[in-house]
C-alpha cells in the first residue's frame, strides 16, 4: 500500500525538475546591460538596427558580451558599468533621438534557459533600489479645463449663427451665457444643444439678463475624467522614455491614480521634476489697444479690461493678453534647445503640426508689428517667457522662442513642450524610494533570514524526527524550489515582505510534516505496523493539512485584496507558497517514504526518533 | 527524541476556569493599553514622510536636527537606528506641503551640513492615502475573521468557528496591546503580520477541533470534557514542536532581518507565543461552553462515518502483501 503508481512518481519528478530549471535563472546574477528601444510607440524597431550597433561596438572600440534583440528592442551586456555607461553614451550620440538608450541589469544565464522562458525573479524596488510614486490625478481641474474649452467653442457657434449675447464665462465647471432677451437665448439652446448633446442646459433670469447655463451630465464628465487619466498615463510614458529608464512601470490605479514605478533611478529629484510638471505653452496675442499706462497700471493691481488677462513677464512688468488662445502645446510636433545666431542666447525650436502652422501663419499675417506672447502655464502660474513682435507671416510652423535664461532651461522647457502635457495636474501622493545599496543590503537580510531559519529548523527536525525529519527537509527544500521556481515563472515582483513571507511560510509548512510525524509514531505506540502506521498516518493527518491550510489561504487573499505595495508582495508570496508546501510536504515527502518502504518486504523498525 | 511521552491525559478542561481567569487579565491589560497609550501607527496610516539617511561615519544627531530645524520643521524626529550612522528622520503629515518635494529639499539641507549623507530611504504617504491604507486594513481584517469563521462553520460547527475567531481575535488584541504597550511602531508590514497570525493561530484550532471531532466518533463512550482533553494531550506535542520550528524562523528574521523585518517578526513571536495556548486553553473552554457535544458535531452520520474510520485504523491483512 506504500507504493506510487507510476505516473505519481513521474509528476514528482518532473516537478522537481522543473522546479531546477525555473530556479537555476536565478543563481546566475545579472550583468550591467544597455538596453535600446524606439523613442516613440510608433516607430518601429529597425531590423538593421542591429548590426548598426554590433558596427558602433566596433568602431569604438567596446567589448560587450553579448548582444540581442527582442520583441521590445535590443540589450547588449557588458563585464563592467565602466563599458556600460561609455557604451549608452557611445549609442545615444549616434542614434539620436529616434531611440531611447537605458542602463539595465540583465541575466546572465544561458541562452537555452532563456530560450525556455525561464527568468530570474523579478525584484521590486525595495530589493533593487529604485522610486514608488503613487499621482493622483487633479479631475477637477480636468473638468474644469474642459469647460474653459467649451467657452471658445461657445463663441465660435454663436458667431457663426449670427447670435447675439452679452458674455460667456466659465464658472467653476459650467458654461454661462447671458443674453439680454429670451429670444435670442432660446435660438443659442436650440443651437448647442444640437452640437454638444451630453450638456445639461439650464435656463434662468438674474435682474435684466437672461442666463443660459451649460454644465457636463455624467457620461460627459466620466469621458473626459477617462481621457484626462490615459492622456496623462500617455505624457507620463514619454517624459520617462526621455529620462532613459529601462523597464518602468506606469499603470492606471482606481479611476484617477496613477502608479510609477522607476527601477533603478538614482536623481529621484530629476525623476520627481519630470513627472510632476505640468507646463503647457500658450501662444496669445498681447492686446495692444489697452496697453497704455493707465490701464496696464489698473491691470497690475489686478483689473484686467474684459476680455484681457494680465500676466507678468520675466522682468516682472505687466502685461495684457487677450482670453483667447491662438495656440496650445497640443499642436506641437517636436520642440529642441537651440542657440540664437544673433544675440547667442539659448532659445527652444518648436516645429508645430500642419494645423498648428496654419493658424500660427494666418495670425501672424494679420498681426503684423504687433507683440505676441508666449506663456508658460505650470502649476496654476502663468508667466510670459517673451513677448517678441512680429515683424512678417511665418510660414512652415517652425518657431523659435526666445527669452530662456540658460541652456539648462531651454533644455527642459523643450523636454516638456516635446512629451506633451498633462491633461490635468498631479499630485505625488506616495512615495517609497530605495537606495541601491539599500536594496542590495536587503536582499542580503532576507536571504539570510531564510538560510539560518531553515538551517535551524532542518537540524531541529533531523534531530527529533531522525531520518523521519530528513525526509521532512528534503520536502521543505523541494517546497523552497518549487516556490522561487514558481516566483521566477510567474514573474510576480518579489519584495522584502515577500522574501519574509518565503521565510515564514517555509517556517509554517514543516507544520504538515510535524502532523504526518506525530500521527506515524502515534499509529506505532498504537501498536501499528510500521507499513500501517505510515499509511494511517499520511491518511489522517491529510484532514487536517488541508483544514488548515485552507484558513491560512484565506488570510493570505484577504491581504492579496486589500493589501497595497509592500503587503501584497508578502500575500503572493505567501499564498504560492502554502500552495507548494501542500504539494511538497505531503505529495512529495510520501513519495520518498515510499521510495523507502514500500518496496521492502518487510520493515521491522521506522527511523522516526 | 520525543519530548511528550504522556501516559494519561492531562486534565485540562479542569484547569478552564484558571486559564480563562489568565486570558481575561492579559486581554483587559492590552485593551488598557490600546486606550490609553494607543497605537504609535507609523507614516503607512497617518501620512507623512520617513526618511532613512547613512554616514560613512557615525553621525552627529544635533547638526542633523540643526539642519533639519532650518527649513522650518521643528516637528521632525531625528533619532539613530540600527546603529550609529543610520538616522531615521521622521516628518508629520502637513497641509499644503507635498511630502516629496519635503524630502529633497530636507536631502539638500542635511547634504550641505555634511555632503557624504546617502539616502537609503524615503517613505512618503499623504494623508488622504494613509486614510485609505487604513480603512483596507480594518477591511481586510474583517474579510479574514468572516471568511475563516464561514470556513470552520461550513467544516466543523458553528460553536468551533465562533471559538476559534474569540481565540485568536484574543491573539490579535494582545498583539496590538504589546504594540501600545512599547510603542512600537504600527505600520503595513506589522499588518501583514498580525493578518498571517490570524490565520496561522487558527491552523491550531484547527489542528485540535479535527481530534476532537474524531474521537467524538471513536470514544463512544467518554464524556465531552474527556474527549476534549485527549485531544488535546494528543496534539501537544505537535502543537509545540511546530510553533517551535516557526518560532526558529521568525527568530532568525529578528536577528538578520534588519529594521524593515524588526517589528514584523516582534508581532509574529508575540503571536506564536500566544497563539500556542490560546488556540488550545481559550478556544476549547469556550467551544465546550457553548455546548458542542457529539450530536450536533457528527449528527446523524455518526454510525457510517465511524465504521469508515474504523476500517481504516484497523487494515485488513491482505493490504500487506
Amino acid at each position: 500500500m506504500n507504493r506510487y503508481p507510476m505516473w505519481k512518481n513521474i509528476l514528482v519528478a518532473t516537478m522537481i525538475l522543473m522546479g531546477l530549471i525555473y530556479t537555476i535563472p536565478n543563481f546566475f546574477g545579472e550583468s550591467p546591460a544597455v538596453q535600446i528601444t524606439p523613442a516613440k510607440n510608433t516607430t518601429k524597431l529597425d531590423p538593421a538596427l542591429l548590426g548598426k550597433v554590433e558596427e558602433i561596438f566596433k568602431q569604438e572600440k567596446i567589448e560587450y558580451d553579448g548582444v540581442y534583440q527582442d520583441a521590445r528592442g535590443i540589450k547588449a551586456r557588458f563585464a563592467n558599468t565602466d563599458t556600460q555607461i561609455k557604451a549608452k553614451d557611445v549609442l545615444q550620440a549616434n542614434l539620436g533621438k529616434d531611440y531611447t538608450v537605458a542602463l539595465n541589469l540583465l541575466s546572465r544565464s544561458p541562452a537555452w534557459l532563456r530560450s525556455l522562458g525561464a527568468k530570474p525573479m523579478y525584484l521590486g524596488l525595495d530589493l533593487r533600489g529604485g522610486v514608488h510614486f503613487l499621482l493622483q490625478v487633479d479631475m477637477k481641474a480636468a473638468l474644469s479645463k474642459a469647460a474653459e474649452r467649451f467657452v471658445g467653442d461657445f463663441r465660435i457657434a454663436l458667431r457663426k449663427e449670427r447670435i447675439s449675447y452679452v458674455g460667456v464665462t466659465r464658472e467653476g465647471e459650467t458654461v454661462q451665457i447671458r443674453f439680454n432677451n429670451e429670444a435670442e437665448l432660446i435660438k443659442a439652446k436650440t443651437v448647442i444643444s444640437k452640437e454638444y448633446p451630453n450638456l445639461t442646459l439650464n435656463e434662468s433670469t438674474v435682474g435684466e439678463e437672461k442666463i443660459l447655463k451649460a454644465s457636463l451630465n455624467l457620461v460627459e464628465q466620466k469621458t473626459i475624467q477617462d481621457f484626462a487619466i490615459k492622456q496623462n498615463i500617455q505624457t507620463l510614458h514619454n517624459r520617462i522614455n526621455e529620462l532613459g529608464v529601462a523597464e518602468p512601470i506606469i499603470q492606471q490605479q482606481g479611476a484617477d491614480r496613477v502608479v510609477v514605478q522607476l527601477p533603478g533611478v538614482q536623481d529621484t529629484a530629476k525623476a520627481k521634476e519630470i513627472l510632476g510638471r505640468t507646463a503647457t505653452l500658450e501662444i496669445r496675442l498681447v492686446d495692444e489697444d489697452k496697453s497704455d499706462f493707465a490701464t496696464l497700471e489698473m491691470a497690475d493691481k489686478g483689473q484686467a479690461p474684459i476680455g484681457d488677462d494680465v500676466f507678468k513677464d520675466r522682468e516682472g512688468r505687466a502685461i495684457l493678453v487677450k482670453k483667447n488662445v491662438v495656440l496650445t502645446g497640443d499642436y506641437i510636433t517636436d520642440a529642441g534647445p537651440g542657440v540664437d545666431g544673433q544675440s547667442g542666447r539659448s532659445t527652444v525650436n518648436v516645429t508645430l503640426d500642419a494645423r498648428g502652422a496654419r493658424i500660427f501663419q494666418q495670425v501672424t499675417r494679420e498681426n503684423v508689428g504687433k507683440r505676441m506672447a508666449i506663456l508658460l502655464i505650470e502649476k496654476g502660474n502663468t508667466e510670459v517667457i517673451t513677448a517678441p513682435v512680429i515683424n512678417e507671416e511665418i510660414g512652415g510652423g517652425r518657431v523659435q522662442i526666445s527669452g530662456m535664461a540658460n541652456t539648462q532651461e531651454a533644455t527642459d522647457i523643450a523636454l516638456l513642450l516635446r512629451a506633451g502635457a498633462l491633461a490635468a495636474p498631479m499630485d505625488i501622493v506616495e512615495e517609497r524610494t530605495v537606495g541601491p545599496s539599500m536594496g542590495e543590503e536587503n536582499i542580503k537580510r532576507g536571504m539570510h533570514s531564510t538560510l539560518w531559519g531553515f538551517a535551524a529548523i532542518a537540524v531541529f527536525m533531523i534531530v527529533y524526527y531522525a531520518m523521519f525529519g530528513g525526509i521532512s527537509v528534503i520536502a521543505l527544500s523541494v517546497n523552497l524550489l518549487l516556490l522561487v521556481a514558481v516566483l521566477s515563472m510567474l514573474q510576480a515582483t518579489l519584495t522584502l515582505p515577500g522574501l519574509a513571507a518565503v521565510a515564514l511560510t517555509l517556517g509554517m509548512a514543516i507544520d504538515a510534516n510535524v502532523l504526518i510525524n506525530e500521527r506515524i509514531r502515534e499509529e506505532l505506540r498504537n501498536g501499528n505496523t510500521p507499513q500501517a502506521s505510515i499509511h494511517a498516518g499520511y491518511e489522517r493527518a491529510w484532514d487536517t493539512i488541508l483544514d488548515s491550510n485552507v484558513t491560512t489561504l484565506i488570510a493570505g487573499l484577504a491581504l492579496f485584496m486589500f493589501g497595497s505595495g509592500p503587503v501584497k508582495g508578502f500575500a503572493v508570496v505567501h499564498v504560492l507558497g502554502i500552495l507548494t508546501s501542500m504539494f511538497s510536504a505531503v505529495v512529495v515527502s510520501r513519495a520518498i517514504v515510499n521510495l523507502l518502504h514500500g518496496y521492502r518486504r518487510k520493515v521491522n523498525k521506522l527511523s522516526i526518533g | 527524541m520525543e519530548l511528550f511521552r504522556v501516559k494519561k491525559d492531562i486534565p485540562f478542561m479542569s484547569y478552564g476556569r484558571l486559564t480563562t481567569a489568565i486570558s481575561l487579565i492579559t486581554f483587559i491589560l492590552a485593551i488598557f493599553f490600546l486606550a490609553t497609550r494607543g497605537l504609535n501607527f507609523g507614516v503607512d496610516f497617518t501620512g507623512g514622510t520617513m526618511m532613512e539617511v547613512s554616514y560613512p561615519q557615525a553621525a552627529d544627531l544635533n547638526k542633523i536636527r540643526q539642519a533639519v530645524d532650518s527649513i522650518g520643521l521643528k516637528d521632525a524626529t531625528v533619532q539613530n537606528f540600527g546603529s550609529s550612522r543610520d538616522v531615521l528622520i521622521r516628518l508629520p503629515a502637513r497641509e499644503g506641503i507635498s511630502g516629496s518635494q519635503l524630502s529633497e529639499q530636507m536631502l539638500a539641507s542635511l547634504k550641505t551640513v555634511d555632503s557624504s549623507v546617502l539616502m537609503s530611504r524615503v517613505e512618503f504617504v499623504g494623508p488622504q492615502v494613509g486614510e485609505e491604507l487604513y480603512e483596507n486594513g480594518a477591511l481586510a481584517l474583517l474579510l479574514v475573521t468572516v471568511g475563516i469563521m464561514l470556513y470552520l462553520a461550513m467544516r466543523f460547527e458553528w460553536r468551533f468557528a465562533v471559538a476559534a475567531i474569540i481565540a485568536n481575535m484574543h491573539d490579535v488584541i494582545i498583539i496590538l496591546g504589546f504594540f501600545a504597550f512599547f510603542q512600537w511602531e504600527f505600520n503595513l508590514t506589522v499588518l501583514a503580520a498580525v493578518l498571517a497570525v490570524l490565520g496561522y493561530s487558527v491552523n491550531e484550532s484547527v489542528v485540535v477541533f479535527d481530534r476532537v471531532r474524531e474521537n467524538f466518533r471513536k470514544m463512544r463512550k467518554a464524556s465531552v470534557v474527556t474527549v476534549i482533553d485527549n485531544a488535546i494531550t494528543r496534539t501537544m506535542s505537535r502543537t509545540v514542536i511546530t510553533h517551535f520550528s516557526t518560532q526558529l524562523m521568525v527568530l532568525s528574521m529578528l536577528l538578520f532581518g534588519g529594521e524593515v523585518l524588526h517589528n514584523f517578526s516582534l508581532a509574529l513571536t508575540i503571536g506564536i507565543l500566544f497563539g500556542i495556548y490560546s488556540s488550545v486553553l481559550v478556544a476549547c473552554p469556550i467551544a465546550m461552553y457553548l455546548g458542542v457535544n457529539r450530536t450536533n458535531l457528527i449528527g446523524d452520520v455518526e454510525k457510517k462515518e465511524g465504521e469508515k474510520k474504523e476500517a481504516v485504523a484497523e487494515p485488513h491483512p491482505s493490504d500487506f502483501a
